[in-house]
């Protein structure tokens, strides 16, 4: 019996689990109700409110990625550097919080800024001005931040645990400054690390629905919402399948650039 | 200077990260339904939790669920690591592109595929197509835990045994899955994990009769979250920290569950 065989059920999986399915949503997004072939699922994301979704999207996905990675880098320069008891240990503080539930997660965000709740008590007490953070958008960059925060941790780190030491300090031997080090040492060393980093935050944000919709109020539209609504409420399977591959291929031309990204980053140290 | 510095940075992340959990905790123990009042601490909270039928429910769900899928994801993912070794190497890398779709795709997309294709084939919506999604969702992680480590067992050992005289079965019972079982490990405790914590695929693929412990707080939370869901987040928080305690002094000695710890937070 060949080796080969074991592989069978993996491959009936594979077909029924991945290929058909796929299938599925290019045959719906392809045709209208009746079956007919038609393109109108796809250009639909140029109808205002879909096409706002989507920008919307974008644009709350760049900025929750840009600002995880300004927290994130610091962080990882930090931890590397530290001898705060075990290496081990000091990682598994910070990514933690990732194993409790999303959902829950999400959920304490909204709890703390409930109107009335927790963050503008702390301001009233300290005489400051009430804040309206939920239901806006601020709110759901807030959570999109804080749910893949540690996705941009551990790459960065991994990366930068990688770098050799001693290539750092002949850096310094050399006459390098610290920004001279920063700038042309890890920050080019840690590339693969921020663009894997980059892909995690940016696509689970993209696509999300259920933080703009715990922490929106459903008031915030992002493409995710669409999408689901057209599948949940709307029952709108084809247009639902239709602005699925639009943003598919969003995220497919996102990650190739960051492939490209990463080969540079990696040609460059060469 | 620098020092202060640095310490205050991690102290500011590590209070953005643990305050909402801490404080989802700390109001589990408030008597009063109200999230605005402190009226004095109970376990009240705690008593309905463990009386209320649909959470209960919704707790054996998630894990009978994540426990079937793993142990069948990682029997299948096994098999085709091996299977896929022994193919062309053309072969093999239109396999794994194939694989790493589940991977690289969003969790919407594969939900509603997965939906799609349940409902054309005729398949009532429930329990069962739950696990059949989470199956499809972890096997592509067995995969790349074990596939690795095969690869750098190589084939020699197994030929050896079979040239002792073992038969293939034997050989590979006795010689290969002893040396790859750091990667069966890791394989079934991620997709365990990714199977815990799925929201989005769960959502689209159980229907209406059954709940997960995740679209169960989502549901409540749409219409209004209730104490018993904080008594809950303590319940799942205080389990973690203890079960991952445990796992990150044991990788002490070992690094295997190090590595799980990395290949999890990688996605």
């Amino acid at each position: 019996m060949s080796k080969k065989y074991c592989a069978v059920p993996f491959l009936v999986w594979l077909a029924a689990g991945t290929v058909i399915p796929f299938a599925m949503i290019l045959y719906y997004g392809l045709t209208d109700r009746t079956g007919a072939f038609t393109l109108n699922n796809i250009l639909a994301i140029f109808q205002p409110i879909h096409g706002q979704a989507l920008g919307l999207s974008l644009l709350l996905a760049l900025i929750s990625t840009v600002i995880c990675l300004l927290l994130a880098f610091p962080l990882a320069m930090i931890l590397k550097d530290s001898n705060l008891g075990r290496r081990g240990f000091i990682i598994f503080i910070f990514i933690l919080p990732m194993w409790m539930n999303f959902l829950l997660r999400t959920m304490a965000w909204q709890v703390i800024l409930e109107k009335g709740g927790i963050f503008n008590t702390v301001l009233a007490h300290l005489h400051l001005p009430a804040l309206t953070i939920i239901n806006t958008p601020a709110a759901v960059v807030l959570g999109m931040v804080y749910d893949f925060l540690p996705f941009m941790v551990l790459p960065i780190y991994n990366a930068m645990m990688k770098i050799d030491d001693s290539i750092v300090e002949a850096a310094y031997d050399l006459g390098a400054g610290k920004s001279t080090v920063l700038r042309r040492i890890l920050l080019p060393m840690s590339i693969p690390g921020i663009a894997s980093g980059i892909t995690m935050v940016f696509v689970p944000s993209l696509t999300t629905f259920v933080i703009s919709n715990i922490l929106g109020g459903g008031k915030i539209y992002l493409i995710g919402n669409i999408i689901e609504q057209e599948f949940t409420t709307s029952a709108n399977w084809n247009l639902g399948s239709g602005l699925s591959l639009v943003m598919m291929l969003f995220i497919i031309v996102s990650m190739a650039a960051l492939n490209a990204l990463d080969k540079n980053g990696e040609g460059n140290f060469i | 200077m620098k020092k202060i510095f640095t310490s205050v940075y991690l102290i500011l992340i590590l209070l953005f990260l643990y305050l909402p959990i801490l404080t989802l905790m700390v109001f589990s123990f408030n008597e009063s339904k109200s999230m605005f009042r402190w009226t004095g601490v109970s376990l009240k909270w705690y008593r309905e939790m463990f009386r209320d039928s649909q959470m209960l429910s919704a707790i054996f769900n998630t894990f009978s669920i994540a426990l079937v899928s793993a142990a069948v994801a990682t029997v299948i993912g096994t098999l085709a690591s091996i299977g896929i070794l022994a193919m062309r190497k053309k072969t093999q890398n239109f396999i794994m592109g194939l694989n790493n779709i589940p991977l690289l795709n969003a969790d919407i997309v594969t939900g509603i595929s997965l939906m799609l294709t349940f409902i054309a084939f005729g398949f009532y919506l429930n329990w069962g197509t739950v696990l059949l999604a989470h199956i499809t969702f972890s096997i592509p992680y067995v995969i790349l835990s074990v596939m690795p480590k095969l690869k750098q067992v190589g084939p020699a050992s197994y030929e050896a045994a079979q040239d002792l005289g073992a038969s293939p079965a034997y050989a590979f019972w006795r010689v290969v899955i002893p040396e790859i079982r750091s990667g069966i490990v890791t394989g079934f405790l991620l997709s365990f994990t990714m199977s815990v914590d799925d929201f989005v695929v769960t959502h689209f693929t159980r229907g209406a009769g059954i709940n997960t412990i995740s679209t169960l707080i989502y549901s409540q939370v749409k219409v209004g979250i209730r104490p018993t869901l904080f008594a809950l987040s303590t319940v799942i928080f205080v389990i973690v920290l203890i079960v991952l305690t445990i796992a990150n002094v044991a990788s002490d000695r070992g690094a295997e569950e190090d590595d799980f710890f990395y290949e999890v937070a990688q996605g």
